[in-house]
């Protein structure tokens, strides 16, 4: 057995003058959670779906499953999963019916195909609304079915194209919930996200890509290493405290916080997060000290595309002065 | 596992009690593009057994179509033949089971470009089935969605007190003709449906289709129009359908003597075949196109 689920080499995808593929690199481990994390317009879709054999690419190779994508694109079809970055249920048949008639497509037949989509339900959760018409699912049911459904015949590797872009926090943690399942029972996962929060809690890998190309492939926690990890931001009332405050961040944090004098801001990368808020918190407010706003500060995507590129994404809008850059 | 026939999948999940081997679909390729067709007919006949009202509602435009000419406009509805007795009634009703064919075009057109952009498409696109199931199952549904379209259409007009007495067999003929039409305009609807953005666009061919339809000769006799548009509506393909089906009704065959109304049922044949000469190959090249 390989330990691979994925190997793609030199991936291109041209449209017109537009590379959406421009070398594309990754390898996914068998039995693991991989993470293509990306702006929009990156290439992640274009990607999921070159190896998914719904598009053709112009250059370079890719093992799906130890299949290859351009050669078998059939045999690929039948060990893989694919949930798109729309929830592709039937909206007019109930969640029992989407899974049925999947099923039937599958070629399990009638009465397996029944048997299965029982047995998915349950699995997903989806037992009380099985009789329900999709197109009255919240977010997260949706999703949930839309996941069940590219999960019919247990494929090897599961494509999901930003599964939980559009869900509320409930609905998100509920998909989150259901990919771990999945994991645990010896699916491999490549999903494609544009938050960093998402890859870190999901992920054990992260490929980051950019202008179709692979710019960094680590752990999430090596990602954000890279980005200085959490920090603690002091928003000030008065810029005459910016000097003290800095000193009391100082104290906690692991390297010189940095001072963003327009935006009367005051921040810097720490280790302990909570212990190191409170501490800052408690010491302001015994001096006495106004401020603003005070809290911790995840790195985001967008931390992570500055680090690797030097710019920022295009979606991000100019955040707090440049002083933020220079920590 | 015979011969290879039977394909082990490679998954390794525990916790299901189902077998989940299946036939991959490489091997006895014809019986699974006929199953797998079958099974993306049988998806929206379930659409329409859960949502009865959906074949209504299609059916509304026509129905009250036929109300208004027959009754609105009919009386001052001058048409050849109803010198001999023929009455607007029955020169309109060929007219209207053509019209409720032409516009299943925006059916078709409508459901493909819903499958398209909610990703039905790309899922079935990425399943080992048949691919040419997906659109050949559409052209199957809508056949038989046709079908029930046409009873319900000529129950209602035999009820409004349409009499056709033509021969049965030339009856027959006549929604054959009917049917003939509905499927080149399946690969019409199904190229437009791949072809716009999104559904929002798909709705505007009804500026598209509803001229078409007018600029015919199912309402009135294009000698009744303008020179040149009498000519267009002369030799729309909707017309000959029309003007054959009357004429396999019984309806008195009263042309002006032009080739193209004296030689309708020939065209109504011609026409179609055409136009899915035309469109099939639009459409099959369309849809592999989803994958560049
Ligand atoms: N069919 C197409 N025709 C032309 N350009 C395309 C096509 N599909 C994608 N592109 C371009 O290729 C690039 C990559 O697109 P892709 O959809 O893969 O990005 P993405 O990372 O999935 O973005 P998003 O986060 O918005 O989903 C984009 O610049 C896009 O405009
Ligand atoms: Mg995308």
């Amino acid at each position: 057995m390989d330990t691979y689920a994925v190997q793609a080499e030199a991936l291109q995808k041209r449209y017109g003058e537009k590379h959406a593929l421009d070398g594309f690199d990754l390898t996914v481990r068998k039995g693991t959670v991989h993470g293509l994390l990306g702006p929009n317009g990156a290439g992640k879709t274009t990607a999921v779906r070159a190896l998914a054999t719904l598009l053709k690419f112009d250059g370079g190779r890719a093992l799906v499953a130890g299949t290859d994508v351009a050669k078998d694109p059939r045999g690929v079809r039948r060990r893989i999963g694919l949930a798109g970055q729309y929830a592709a249920v039937d909206e007019m048949l109930s969640g029992r019916q989407n899974l049925e008639m999947f099923g039937r497509l599958f070629h399990l037949g009638g009465r397996r195909a029944r048997l299965r989509a029982a047995e998915l339900l349950e699995r997903f959760d989806l037992v009380e609304a099985a009789g329900k018409n999709a197109g009255d699912y919240s977010g997260g049911m949706r999703r949930r079915l839309d996941l069940a459904a590219s999960m019919i015949l247990a494929p090897e590797v599961l494509f999901l194209d930003e599964p939980t872009t559009g869900l509320d926090p409930r609905g998100r943690g509920e998909v989150w919930e259901a990919v771990r399942e999945l994991v645990a029972d010896g699916t491999t996962v490549l999903l494609t996200t544009q938050y960093l929060e998402e890859a870190d809690k999901l992920a054990s890998r992260i490929t980051v890509i950019d202008q179709g190309r692979a710019i960094a492939d680590d752990t999430p926690d090596g990602l954000k290493d890279c980005v200085g990890g959490d920090r603690v931001e002091v928003v000030a009332a008065e810029a005459a405290d910016l000097p003290r405050i800095a000193e009391v961040v100082a104290r906690v944090s692991l390297g010189e916080p940095a001072v963003d004098r327009t935006g009367l801001r005051v921040h810097a990368p720490v280790r302990e997060r909570v212990a190191a808020l409170t501490d800052v918190a408690r010491t302001l407010q015994d001096e006495g000290i106004r401020v603003e706003d005070i809290g911790l500060r995840r790195p985001s995507l967008d931390d992570v595309f500055l680090r690797l590129t030097g710019h920022r994404t295009d979606a991000a809008e100019p955040v707090s002065g440049e002083a933020m850059v220079a920590a | 596992m015979s011969a290879g026939t039977v394909e082990a999948q490679g998954g390794t999940q525990g916790g299901t009690q189902v077998d989940l081997h299946v036939e991959s679909g490489e091997q006895r390729r014809l019986y699974w593009a006929v199953a797998d067709s079958w099974n993306v007919v049988r998806r929206t006949l379930t659409h329409y057994q859960r949502q009865p009202v959906m074949i209504l509602w299609q059916l509304g435009f026509p129905i009250i179509s036929v109300l208004l000419y027959a009754y609105v406009f009919g009386g001052a509805m001058e048409v050849p033949g109803s010198e001999d007795g023929a009455t607007y009634r029955d020169f309109l009703m060929p007219g209207m089971f053509v019209m409720t064919m032409a516009f299943g075009l925006m059916n078709t057109a409508t459901s493909v470009v819903h499958d398209a952009t909610k990703g039905v498409i790309d899922r079935f696109r990425s399943m080992p089935m048949a691919p040419s199931a997906v659109v050949g199952g559409r052209a199957v549904t809508d056949l038989l969605v046709a079908c029930a379209e046409l009873t319900i259409l000529a129950l209602t007009a035999l009820a409004l007190g349409w009499r056709p007495d033509g021969e049965p067999l030339a009856m027959a003929g006549a929604f054959g003709l009917i049917l003939l039409l509905r499927f080149c305009l399946i690969w019409a609807g199904v190229w437009l449906g791949l072809l716009v953005p999104n559904p929002e666009a798909a709705g505007g061919l009804y500026a598209l289709i509803f001229p078409v339809t007018m600029i015919s000769s199912i309402f009135v006799a294009p000698s009744s129009m303008p020179g040149w548009l009498g000519t267009a509506a002369a030799w729309n393909p909707i017309s000959s359908t029309g003007a054959a089906a009357r004429e396999l009704f019984g309806y008195p065959v009263a042309g002006d003597g032009s080739w193209i109304q004296e030689n309708a049922v020939l065209m109504a044949v011609v026409w179609p075949v055409v136009l899915t000469a035309v469109f099939l190959p639009l459409a099959v090249r369309r849809f592999q196109k989803l994958s560049r």
